[in-house]
């Protein structure tokens, strides 16, 4: 192996520190800054926890940080839930052809910007929109029905935009397992149920932690999907800091919001990665 | 199961009806965005009243079609410019930090990597609001002490780019660096051994051989950039790119004119991708 120079590696090593440090940490170490102080008086700030104790006194904030995490969750169960059996389907009952079409099938949609396919949603579910006056058409409801500012439309919008990083990861994975395996599982008396629990569920492990963390975490950061499916009482945590920023000015509440709702994220992904015994590289490389 | 192992036909149908469902599911808002595009009516909803063109094409203050509407063109030059500078910032250091790890040892190199992953993980608010403190702070402190007022370090273009570039560069360098990984360094050691210099070997044999990865990374960080919403948000001051533009006039309450430029969107990113697909058959070939 030829050996470098030093001065390559310092000449390599300084457009990836100052990206890294001014971009990413700094910025990060300053925003804590922030979310520990309070304003003494005019220009005057001191050390303080006030920011931390306003949002856990406040229900308003706690509940809607908790209902994030809460409908975070479910988000990633429904996702996994439905992609599944789709990246089943597509990693072991197709071959050639078929298979290769169906996988970039399924990629196509997240090709477009989220705010397409948010709006998609809107006028589908909308009370002038295609599914209300489908019903109506067939004679399921007498008059427009609203499906659009519910627990419900979010949901929907959630798992739609998460589907790809679900479905990629279990598809990579499910390919890997050899259908000799599960033949052996059968021709041993197993029957459908027994050979998903005890063989592909097991294999398929370490892809179905790696789409749960990176769904739930996009779906915990998410701010357009809840803004525009769910109407004003969407209440999602990042809407909560948006307008603590913007439109409050609050900018040291708004800090600490941040700095909670990076806690949560990484906390959860600690405890996923910890359960399933993998590394944060090797779950972001598959 | 598998198709070497029998099941009920039944269960075979549900199955497959399920992955109809699917599919469905997947593609009917963007079906309803792209044909409502075409919709002659005010509101991008049934009933249907016929085909037009004009929210392509009209000019009328009623139905202002996108190649009339002068705020809607000049969003997409701005998105346009954003996405440029985010492109040919991150693909330089995408490039940089993949030499430096795929080609170096050194220590907490490990740590170093997964720091580098760090902007992934980070949400895009988070990571754009962590920005907008940072640069005011410096902006305030030059105001305070230099009686100097940076304008670039306020919400705007530059700002923009900056909080885009900061997460796009890591999945830049995931991209080169998985194709770096990949290359033979006999090819290198074979240049080296018939006398070539350093920046010969790069310019002849490295870089070429890195090229689709470099297009492909290209491609995909202009089309997040294009297409990022949540960074952007809390960095854009008046300029405001499309989809910032978009999402105000989404929630004034929409005419199928948002529809066209959907449409417009969804074609060229479906060609973009396309391409990169291509690129990428081309690399492995």
């Amino acid at each position: 192996m030829k050996q470098h120079s030093p001065i390559f590696f310092w000449l390599l090593l300084a457009p990836f520190a100052l990206w890294l440090i001014l971009l990413v940490i700094i910025p990060h170490f300053d925003m804590l800054g922030i979310a520990l102080r309070e304003q003494t008086a005019p220009r005057q700030y001191a050390f303080s926890f006030k920011n931390f104790s306003e949002f856990f006194t406040e229900p308003l904030y706690w509940r809607t940080f908790m209902r994030t995490a809460v409908m975070s969750i479910m988000a990633t169960a429904l996702t996994l839930l439905i992609a599944f059996p789709v990246s089943y389907y597509i990693a072991k009952m197709l071959r050639g052809r078929p298979k290769s079409f169906l996988f970039l099938l399924c990629l196509i949609p997240f090709w477009v910007s989220e705010l397409v396919r948010t709006y998609g949603w809107m006028i589908l579910l909308r009370e002038t929109g295609v599914i209300s006056n489908g019903l109506q058409w067939a004679g399921l409801v007498s008059g427009p029905v609203e499906l659009l500012y519910n627990d419900a439309a979010i949901m929907v919008g959630l798992v739609y935009t998460s589907m790809l990083f679900m479905v990629v990861p279990l598809v990579t994975v499910l390919e890997s397992l050899d259908d000799d395996i599960i033949e052996a599982s059968y021709d041993l008396g197993g029957n459908m149920w027994t050979t998903m629990r005890n063989i592909v569920i097991p294999h398929a492990m370490p892809g179905i932690v790696s789409g749960c963390i990176i769904v739930f975490m996009m779906t915990l950061g998410n701010y357009l999907t809840p803004n525009l499916l769910g109407g004003k009482d969407s209440l999602w945590f990042t809407e909560q800091i948006y307008t603590q920023f913007i439109t409050r000015f609050n900018w040291e509440l708004g800090s600490a919001f941040g700095i909670l709702l990076l806690l949560l994220s990484s906390l959860i992904v600690w405890l996923g990665l910890k359960l399933s015994k993998q590394t944060l590289t090797s779950t972001m490389a598959s | 199961m598998i198709p070497s192992i029998s099941q009920p036909a039944s269960l075979r149908w549900t199955y497959r009806a399920y992955i109809l469902m699917f599919y469905i599911f997947l593609i009917a808002p963007l079906a309803v965005v792209a044909t409502f595009a075409f919709n002659d009516s005010l509101f991008p909803s049934l009933p249907w009243n016929g085909f037009t063109l004009d929210w392509f094409t009209g000019d009328t203050p009623q139905r202002l079609g996108v190649f009339s509407d002068s705020a809607m063109l000049e969003s997409v030059g701005v998105s346009a410019f954003i996405a440029f500078f985010v492109t040919a910032l991150s693909l330089f250091v995408a490039t940089t930090n993949a030499f430096l790890f795929e080609r170096y040892d050194f220590r907490f190199k490990e740590f170093l990597y997964m720091l580098m992953l760090l902007p992934l993980v980070i949400p895009g608010v988070i990571l754009g609001i962590s920005i907008l403190i940072s640069s005011n702070s410096i902006a305030n402190h030059m105001d305070e002490v230099f009686n100097l007022e940076i304008e670039f370090l306020r919400p705007g273009l530059v700002l923009v780019i900056l909080g885009q570039f900061a997460f796009i560069t890591t999945i830049a360098t995931m991209v080169i660096g998985a194709r770096l990984r990949k290359m033979d360094r006999s090819l290198e050691e074979a240049a080296y051994n018939l006398g070539a210099s350093k920046t010969a070997v790069l310019r002849t044999i490295t870089l070429p051989y890195l090229r689709p990865a470099m297009v492909g990374a290209g491609i995909v960080a202009f089309l997040m950039s294009f297409e990022n919403f949540n960074t952007t948000l809390m960095l854009t001051s008046s300029d405001s790119p499309l989809t910032i533009t978009m999402f105000d006039r989404l929630r004034e309450g929409s005419t199928p004119e948002l529809n066209a430029v959907s449409l417009l969107l969804m074609i060229v990113s479906g060609m973009l991708a396309l391409l990169s697909v291509l690129v990428q058959k081309k690399e492995d070939a």
